[in-house]
């Protein structure tokens, strides 16, 4: 994975001095609130309700196990004990002091990591596929490429007030494993007919209060033009984007409102343009770059097959445990070395918070990366995380030491494998709670045992229209609205974040807190009786619309 | 005559370039497009910068207002003026703050006129923090990239 140099390391050191010196100024009262807020929330520090948050970035969701200790540590020292992987892949703590804020951020600084623009109206932590170098299906990896857009979009001078937050995918694979359309920037790494790699951009999706999916503007960007047509997208955007109403500022606005042809054509210009300044990196930079995410020597050449031996040895377990067999179909996926998989630990635990580790879970996941996956792991946007490159005959042992930490749910793609946003119990924004909701639902449906048999089932819970959790994009949505002081909570339906992107839509009004997980196993009712073979829930309700479930509902 | 706005000498806190900071009363764009022999003009965040560029020999002195300092299309407006070859002062004036000199230096702005007096050390310590950037821009800085690839 990407090691800092001496300029990396400076230029993280510096941000922590800067920052100390901001606190300091707004300590003194030199600076007031509103010269302060948009200063610490590029430093990823947000005011909740009952204390400051803290989100720290972890580019692309990838962490090495030293990396995972440290959050651990910054867990026990700087808050109570535990962190919150977020739907962006960093992770967020919750009870955190001003005063501290300083100090750990020059402890992550130690560990080559950083809290820099994980907030604020400004180019966000870039995401990618959570499988990324390992994933059968892939092209190539697309972090590299991820990691160039993060040193040129770092302490951007031009793109540092824009206005709104602005949020950039890359993947390399058919498979859409990070949302990438509904980004404002996707990026889709792909080959042309003559061969050469280029970048595929999809401008303008988003969720919030107006979800939209990206229109592909360019489908092929040649990769020494990358950040320069980057650079082209983003000054149209900051030039052009409304700054009249908060609520109509972000890039899908101005594409929606521009139409996708000529918000390409302008970009075009700029981008004829920009070409002559010189803002390109050279493709040797690239290259560096990718050096640090060549695989490990044993993963590098597939040959043939599965080895006979490992491939008996995890027959001989599989057999032996059926809830290790469960796990294993259910939180494992399909490595391009045939010896390996990429394994899921699921933050999802029945009756949790969906995406809380405790400090000892993250110090277990830290050593089992190390033990068992080339020192590496990797946040997910649906808040789990994945060990990337673990050898198939090691499966045993690593489930059995993640059951005996709470960690060994076989629930991924699950109803029970829920995204949800913090709502109101930490969210100064929200209208209604999240998390209980989430915990209901989980607890409901792994008692009924119901969960196994509904098969992959994206559920998705935002506490406002913020769309945090990505509702719009869960083949069931729960949005939680303040209905005359009361929460109540809309159910959606039909939503995809996949490569087949959709927007859910609301069935109808909405309902309290026990109502809507009734709702949700009402929907599930309806998805069970008209089912035909090998169809998803989502496949289903494709097929048959939005009728009867409204009809089960509401008739 | 077109209303006279803008800053004058004395408001320039900081200045990086030689010679005395240019004392020509700012217009409008609108009104420099009308009139046009004025040797200053002033751009608000919604005004096009490129309207300029056919007249950038006239001008001595773009200021560039920045109501508040959220509304960052005086950056762009900024860099599209340098990129364009212009090579008099560029005056960031009005909400200008500490925490956003350095970025302002970046797009080529070579002078400041905050609405406020800055503190004098702040400002300096801001002018200065990075050592190295990430990308080029409108000033002469290599970026890091460059440096790896021995362009630095």
């Amino acid at each position: 994975m990407y090691l800092y140099d001496q300029y990396d390391q400076a230029m993280v050191d510096a941000r922590v001095a800067e920052f100390r010196d901001q606190t300091r100024r707004r300590l003194e009262g030199k600076l007031s609130e509103d010269q302060f807020k948009p200063l610490r929330l590029m430093n990823g520090l947000y005011l909740q309700l009952h204390a400051y948050m803290l989100r720290v970035a972890v580019p692309y969701g990838t962490l090495s196990s030293r990396q995972m200790h440290a959050l651990a540590d910054i867990a026990d020292r700087y808050d109570r004990g535990y962190g919150h992987y977020t739907t962006r892949q960093n992770i967020q703590y919750n009870w955190i002091r001003l005063e501290d804020a300083p100090d750990i951020l020059a402890d992550l600084a130690a560990v080559e990591m950083h809290a820099i623009q994980t907030s604020g109206n400004c180019i966000r932590n870039i995401s990618s596929d959570h499988f990324a170098g390992a994933a059968a299906d892939e092209l190539v990896d697309p972090r590299p490429y991820a990691e160039l857009l993060r040193q040129w979009s770092s302490f951007h001078p031009e793109f540092t007030y824009l206005p709104r937050k602005f949020k950039i995918a890359v993947i390399a694979s058919d498979t859409d494993r990070a949302a990438m359309k509904l980004h404002d920037i996707g990026i889709q790494i792909v080959r042309n007919e003559a061969g050469e790699l280029g970048a595929a951009f999809y401008v303008g999706g988003g969720m919030g209060r107006t979800p939209m999916i990206a229109p592909l503007i360019s489908d092929f960007v040649p990769l020494d033009q990358l950040i320069t047509y980057a650079e082209a997208c983003l000054r149209v955007y900051n030039r052009h984007g409304r700054r009249d109403n908060k609520y109509k500022a972000r890039i899908k606005i101005l594409v929606h409102e521009l139409g996708p042809d000529e918000y390409t054509r302008q970009v075009e210009e700029e981008f004829a343009h920009l070409l002559d300044q010189g803002v390109e990196p050279p493709l040797a930079e690239l290259e560096r770059v990718k050096g640090y995410f060549e695989l490990p020597e044993t993963l590098r050449y597939p040959g043939a097959g599965r080895d006979p031996a490992l491939a008996e040895s995890l027959d001989s377990d599989l057999r032996q445990n059926d809830d290790f067999r469960l796990w294993f179909e259910r939180n494992t996926h399909s490595h391009r070395h045939p010896d390996h998989v990429s394994a899921v630990i699921s933050l999802k635990p029945v009756g949790g918070i969906p995406g809380d580790a405790s400090a000892e879970q993250m110090h277990l996941m830290a050593d089992l990366a190390r033990e068992y996956s080339f020192d590496e792991c990797r946040v997910m946007h649906t808040q789990n995380i994945v060990l990337p490159h673990v050898r198939i005959s090691d499966l045993r042992a690593l489930w059995t030491r993640l059951e005996a930490a709470g960690l060994g749910s076989p629930n991924l793609d699950t109803i029970e494998d829920i995204i949800a946003c913090p709502g109101l119990d930490y969210c100064s924004l929200a209208n209604a709670r999240s998390i209980p909701v989430a915990q209901k639902i989980s607890q409901r449906f792994a008692a009924s045992g119901r969960t196994a048999v509904l098969g992959e089932l994206k559920l998705k819970i935002s506490g406002c229209i913020n769309a945090c959790g990505h509702h719009h994009a869960g083949h069931i949505g729960i949005l939680g609205v303040d209905r005359k002081g009361k929460e109540n909570y809309q159910l959606l339906l039909g939503g995809s974040e996949a490569q087949d992107t959709s927007l859910a839509r609301i069935t109808g009004p909405g309902f309290d807190e026990d109502g809507i997980v009734g709702a949700v196993e009402k929907a599930t009712d309806v998805y069970l009786a008209n089912r035909a073979e090998g169809e998803r829930f989502l496949d289903t309700y494709r097929r048959i619309g939005m009728e009867p479930f409204k009809e089960a509902l509401y008739g | 005559m077109a209303e006279e706005i803008g800053t004058s000498p004395d408001e320039v806190q900081f200045r990086f370039r030689d010679g005395e900071p240019v004392d020509h009363a700012a217009v409008t764009v609108d009104s420099f497009l009308d009139q046009s022999n004025a040797a200053a003009v002033r751009i608000e965040p919604g005004d096009d910068a490129r309207d300029l560029l056919p007249y950038l020999d006239r001008l001595a002195l773009v200021e560039v207002n920045f109501p508040t300092f959220g509304d960052g299309r005086g950056y762009s407006a900024a860099r599209i003026l340098r990129e364009a070859g212009y090579a008099g002062e560029l005056r960031a004036v009005g909400d200008v703050l500490i925490d956003q000199l350095a970025s302002m230096r970046r797009c080529g702005f070579d002078s400041f006129a905050s609405d406020k007096r800055l503190d004098e050390d702040d400002a300096r310590a801001a002018f200065d923090r990075w050592h190295d950037v990430y990308q080029p821009a409108a000033d002469t800085r290599s970026p890091i990239w460059a440096k790896r690839h021995g362009r630095g």
